[in-house]
């Protein structure tokens, strides 16, 4: 066994992980049989120890500092572009050089014809995420307890379809789909964009769900049942209340994939009162005129909602990807 | 012994407590079949109306052999190809790589490395549009962000990212790494998680520490859902249309494309839905054995999705 120079000589409490030379550095203090002489051989150990140690968290830094500057370069270009007040221009600077928060201002009062919408327009986003929250949730719900709660023969079937949809890329159906809901009635309606949103939200819901439940016993319902309550009632009074934490996560999904999402607002939406701002902020790249600070401070703040509910309720959206679950 | 029948016990009381109510209140009540198939309804509505006629009515649309003749003679189409399995073969593998590597320093409960991982987590939450819109911003001209920063350090200037074909491929799967890459490590560090501490203090009795830890334990217990991740992620990636679409938007000269975009401009700007429908339908050799895979593994082991 080679302990002499990674591990440390005697069992010790479990190092933690990228940190943990400290404790081995402890051990090596107190040696029991020290097969070299003392004094010399001990501050050699000693010293290979501390370098050691002070190597791994001066890489650990260097990487955390890393991290940091390669997460929010691309967040910090928003804002520059819209820090800055000449439009048709980039700088050509990496800090604002003189920041001024006209074009916030601007976005605000809706003085630009690109943008004159823009309230209306993030009203129907909020409108699109809310709607495909409140249907998933509910459809994901109902579904997940008839086919955990109730065990339905041959619910496998159903569960398998839906496993088989989350893991199909959306992008794919695109096509179809937009000749689908002209067929449908549905073109340039949000109703179209919350379909679609809904239909790929659901199968994550029923997965998580499905997983969740399992952690409810079912002898919960079948007391529920001896006092004489029919399914519905298990389902409202004693299923959603014991199943909240898991609904919130399925509705943060939700709202976040239908806010996020860009492919299927920008195709089934196309005039100016019902598109969404995701659709309104490509209109930018199709104008002539290129205010491309206009356009990043609408992108910083559409960005805002999904930073606050990440921000807001960050624990929800770990524990459905904890539970399982596996969709960005 | 099934979970039907543990709960015989309870079953027979309702039964008997069931007959002496009037018959009627049995009925309204209806049996449970009945009520599970009321509440699957509005899903497997949704599925037929959304998911099945959209499917049948691509692939009908997608049938005409002629149309991949005409795809297949398209130069471009090759190109697309490459390049799609390009993005999907590094950008997924790297990512993973690194995302199971960062995993590891995320273990780290050290209120600054916890304080990082929530940072390091935001692109995950931000829409696909914004940021790479910003990440093109930054590439596409000599005053984009990356090329002021190349100045300031090196005094020159920068290269033209989005001129080359490779410069700008580079920049996609880049951009992808960086959009998904902490999504994945969250995965990775929720299963380092739940492997107890004890197969660690025995790793550490037997002399495995540092990287022999990392190569002989961590590596072999999360190894199912390092592949099934991967499996999952190539088959989204493939159908990967923001990255493209934004960071490069196909420059230069539409040969950065990926088959998710080019189907897109095929089918809704130069107005042949069926030729973006059969340029899809070109991933499904790759497409199908990799979804088989994936749910094979699924069911063998258990790992949930």
């Amino acid at each position: 066994m080679s302990i002499a120079l990674g591990s440390s000589p005697k069992p010790t409490p479990p190092p933690v992980e990228g940190g943990g030379w400290g404790e081995g550095l402890r051990a090596a203090r107190t040696p029991a049989p020290n097969p070299l002489p003392q004094g010399e051989g001990e501050s050699r150990i000693r010293l290979r120890y501390r370098r050691r140690r002070l190597f791994s968290k001066a890489a650990a830094i260097g990487l955390g500092v890393f991290l940091l500057i390669w997460t929010l370069l691309p967040v910090y270009n928003m804002l520059l572009i819209a820090l800055d007040n000449d439009a048709d221009e980039f700088t050509g600077s990496i800090w604002p050089p003189d920041p001024d928060f006209s074009s916030f201002a601007s976005v605000w009062n809706e003085d630009y014809w690109l943008m004159e919408h823009f309230w209306h327009q993030f009203g129907n986003s909020i409108y699109l995420g809310v709607a495909t929250m409140v249907l998933t949730v509910l459809i994901g719900s109902l579904a997940s307890f008839a086919l955990s709660r109730l065990r339905l023969r041959k619910g496998w079937i159903v569960t398998d379809f839906a496993l088989l949809t989350y893991v199909l890329p959306t992008a794919f159906l695109a096509i179809p789909f937009v000749q689908i809901m002209h067929r449908y009635g549905l073109s340039d309606s949000l109703w179209a964009v919350i379909a679609a949103m809904v239909t790929f939200a659901t199968p994550y819901a029923i997965l998580i769900l499905h997983q969740y439940g399992k952690l409810i016993p079912m002898e919960l319902d079948e007391s529920a049942k001896v006092d004489g309550a029919s399914p519905l009632q298990i389902y409202l009074r004693i299923y959603l209340p014991l199943m909240a934490p898991a609904l919130v996560a399925v509705g943060v999904y939700a709202l976040l994939l239908a806010w996020n999402e860009y492919l299927y607002q920008y195709l089934l939406l196309s005039s100016t009162r019902n598109m969404t701002v995701a659709v309104a902020i490509n209109q930018f790249f199709d104008s002539d005129e290129a205010p491309w600070n206009y356009m990043m401070a609408i992108a910083v703040i559409y960005s805002l909602p999904p930073i606050a509910i990440y921000f807001g309720l960050r624990r929800f959206m770990v524990a459905g990807l904890t539970l399982g679950g596996v969709k960005g | 012994m099934s979970s039907t029948q543990q709960v015989l016990g309870f079953r027979r009381p309702v039964a008997a407590y069931e007959s002496r109510r009037p018959p009627w209140r049995i009925r309204l009540q209806g049996s449970d079949t009945t009520w599970a198939i009321a509440f699957l309804i509005p899903y497997v509505a949704i599925f037929v109306a959304f998911v099945v006629y959209p499917v049948v009515f691509g692939l009908w649309m997608g049938s005409n052999p002629a149309l991949y003749d005409l795809l297949f003679s398209d130069p471009r189409y090759l190109t697309t190809a490459i390049n799609t399995l390009l993005f999907v073969a590094i950008g997924v593998n790297v990512k993973m790589f690194l995302a199971f590597l960062l995993s590891g320093f995320f273990m780290n409960r050290s209120w600054w490395v916890r304080s990082l991982l929530v940072i390091y987590l935001l692109p995950w939450a931000l829409p696909g549009l914004v940021v790479f819109t910003s990440i093109h911003f930054m590439l596409v001209t000599q005053w984009g962000l990356l090329d002021s920063l190349w100045r300031a350090v090196t005094g020159n200037d920068g290269p033209l990212f989005l001129v080359s074909t490779w410069m700008a491929m580079t920049a996609n799967i880049v951009a992808y790494i960086w959009k998904w890459m902490p999504f994945w490590t969250l995965i990775f560090l929720a299963a380092r998680m739940s492997i107890p501490q004890d197969i660690y203090d025995a790793a550490e009795i037997d002399g495995a520490s540092g990287y022999r830890r990392l190569i002989y334990v961590t590596f072999p217990l999360l190894a199912n859902i390092y592949l099934i991740c991967t499996l999952l992620s190539c088959v989204w990636t493939l159908g990967d249309f923001p990255t493209v679409y934004f960071v490069s938007s196909g420059a230069p000269a539409r040969t950065t494309d990926v088959l998710a975009t080019y189907g897109f401009h095929e089918a809704f700007d130069f107005g042949y839905p069926n030729l973006g429908v059969a340029a899809m339908m070109s991933a499904l050799p790759l497409l199908i054995p990799l979804v088989i895979l994936l749910m094979r593994r699924v069911r063998a082991t258990g790992v949930q999705l």
